[in-house]
C-alpha cells in the first residue's frame, strides 16, 4: 500500500538566539535534533517519512550574522549560512568574481525554493546531484564547521562522504564557505544536464574553473556532480591539461577521462554510459567555453 | 503550542499556533482563506506560493512559528473591494486559466516577477513562472495573461 503523507510529524520548534545557545542545544539533544535554514530539503524529507522524525527542530534563522557575502581580494569571498540562493544568483560580487556559483545558483529549482533555501543547507543535505557542489569544488571551497567544542576548516572535497552523508557531526553547523581569491585569468563554467530547465535536479553537472597565462593551461580544476555517490573532482583529468598548450587533442584526452574517473549509476533519470558519455561532452564544452 | 503574529493582507493576527503545523495550514484552516491551495505539499507544484516580506516562497514548506513577525499577501489580499488587480484582470482577459487550481499561485508569482522586473523577456517570464505548475492550459494562455499585465503596467 501506498502511503502518501502530506502532514508533518509531531516535533518540537526551538528559536535560539545566538551561536552558543544552538550549538549547546545540538549537543545537548544530541542525534533528536535538526537545525532548518530554509527548510526546503529538511521538510519535504519530514513529510515523506524518509528520515526519523526528530525530536526537536532547531530553527537557525533568528541567528545573528550568519547572513552575509563579504569579499576582501586577499582573503576571497565568504557565504554565511543563512545565505539564501537568491542572495548568491543576484550577487554583484558573485556574479563578476564568482561568476560560476551565481550560474549554478539560478540553475537550481525555482523562484519559491530559492528565496528560501540556503546554499549550506544544500551542500549539508548532500544529494549526489546538489548544483551548488561542482562549482563549489572546482573554486576549492572551504568550509567552516562550529560546535560547542570550537570551529573546524575543512576542504570541501573532504565534507561528502556519500548520498546524503557529510562529515558534520550531530553537534557542528556548516557556519561559512569561503572560497579563495581568483586570478584575473581565470574562467569558470557550470554545466547543467537536465531535461527541464527549471523544477530539475541535475543528470550530469560539470564544473571547470581554467587559469590561463600566455596560452598555457597555468591550473585546472574540473569537477563532476551527479555522476558518483558523492559530488567529486576529476583531478586526473586535471593532470592532463596542467601546464600545457591547450588544444583540441588535449581537451578530448582530458574530457575523456574525466568520463573515466567518474562512477555514474543507471537510474530512471539516465544510465551509466550515457552519463559517462555526457561527462565527456560537457567537460569539453566547459574548457572550450571557458577560453572562448 | 506557540504564539505567532502574523500580517495577511494588511491585518494582523495574534495566533496559537502548533510548532508542525505550515503557514499553508495556518491560512486556509486559522484564517479561512482557502484562495491559497495544497498541491503537492513538497515545495514542488507553487499552488501554495504566498508572498511574505516581498518574496514568493511555497507556504506549505513555511514552518507556522517560523513566520512569525512575517508579512503575508495572499491571493485574497489583491483586490481592492470588488475592484480587481490588473493582473487579475488580464488573466480573466486573456483566458490565462481552466480550472483554477494554480491560479492563485500563478497570479502571486506573476506579481512579484512583475514587481521586480517589470518588463521582462520571454525567458525572464518563463524563469520566473518556473515554479507554478499548471496541468491545464499548456502555459500559452498563462504567457499571454503575463504579457498582457505587463503591458498594463500591472504590479
Amino acid at each position: 500500500m501506498v502511503t502518501f503523507y502530506r502532514r508533518l510529524p509531531r516535533f518540537e520548534y526551538v528559536q535560539p538566539k545566538s551561536i552558543d545557545e544552538a550549538l549547546s542545544l545540538l549537543a545537548q539533544h544530541k542525534g533528536k535534533a535538526r537545525p532548518i535554514a530554509g527548510g526546503t530539503d529538511l521538510l519535504p524529507k519530514m513529510k515523506r517519512r524518509e528520515i526519523e522524525a526528530p525530536k526537536y527542530v532547531i530553527d537557525l534563522k533568528a541567528l545573528p550574522n550568519l547572513d552575509y557575502i563579504k569579499y576582501d581580494d586577499k582573503k576571497g569571498l565568504s557565504i554565511g549560512a543563512l545565505t539564501t540562493i537568491h542572495a548568491i544568483e543576484t550577487s554583484p560580487v558573485i556574479q563578476q568574481r564568482f561568476g560560476i556559483l551565481a550560474e549554478a545558483a539560478s540553475t537550481m529549482a525555482a523562484p519559491q525554493v530559492r528565496n528560501r533555501g540556503t546554499v549550506a543547507g544544500n551542500i549539508c543535505n548532500a544529494v549526489p546531484s546538489a548544483d551548488s557542489a561542482p562549482p563549489l569544488l572546482a573554486l576549492e571551497a572551504k568550509l567552516k564547521l562550529i560546535s560547542h567544542k570550537g570551529e573546524r576548516i575543512l576542504n570541501i572535497e573532504d565534507f561528502f562522504t556519500g548520498p546524503n552523508e557529510t562529515v558534520l557531526t550531530d553537534e557542528e553547523l556548516v557556519a561559512e564557505i569561503q572560497i579563495p581569491p581568483l586570478p584575473s585569468n581565470s574562467r569558470g563554467i557550470y554545466l547543467k544536464l537536465s531535461p527541464k530547465r527549471s523544477m530539475d535536479l541535475a543528470t550530469v553537472g560539470v564544473a571547470a574553473v581554467v587559469i590561463t597565462e600566455d596560452g598555457l593551461c597555468k591550473d585546472i580544476r574540473i569537477a563532476l556532480g551527479a555522476v558518483a555517490p558523492t559530488p567529486i573532482r576529476a583531478k586526473r583529468a586535471e593532470d592532463i591539461l596542467r601546464g600545457q598548450r591547450f588544444s583540441d587533442e588535449l581537451i578530448e584526452r582530458t574530457a575523456q577521462t574525466a568520463a573515466e574517473e567518474s562512477r555514474p549509476i543507471d537510474d530512471h533519470r539516465a544510465s551509466a554510459d550515457y552519463r559517462r558519455g555526457m561527462v565527456q561532452a560537457l567537460v569539453r564544452r566547459a574548457i572550450n567555453q571557458a577560453l572562448s | 503550542m506557540k504564539q505567532i503574529r502574523i500580517t495577511v493582507n494588511g491585518k494582523t493576527y495574534e495566533l496559537q499556533v502548533k510548532p508542525w503545523e505550515t503557514l499553508l495550514e495556518v491560512i486556509r484552516d486559522e484564517l479561512g482563506l482557502t484562495g491559497t491551495k495544497e498541491g503537492c505539499g513538497l515545495g514542488e507544484c507553487g499552488a501554495c506560493t504566498v508572498i511574505m516580506d516581498g518574496k514568493t516562497v511555497n507556504s506549505c514548506l513555511v514552518l507556522a512559528p517560523e513566520a512569525d513577525g512575517k508579512e503575508i499577501l495572499t491571493i485574497e489580499g489583491l483586490a481592492q473591494g470588488d475592484k480587481l488587480h490588473p493582473i487579475q484582470e488580464a488573466f480573466l482577459e486573456q483566458g490565462g486559466l481552466q480550472c483554477g487550481f494554480c491560479t492563485p499561485g500563478v497570479i502571486l508569482s506573476t506579481k512579484a516577477l512583475l514587481d521586480e522586473n517589470p518588463k521582462p523577456t520571454d525567458e525572464e517570464m518563463r524563469r520566473g513562472m518556473a515554479g507554478n505548475f499548471c496541468r491545464c492550459t499548456g502555459y500559452t494562455k498563462i504567457f499571454e495573461s503575463i504579457k498582457a499585465a505587463a503591458q498594463k503596467g500591472g504590479k
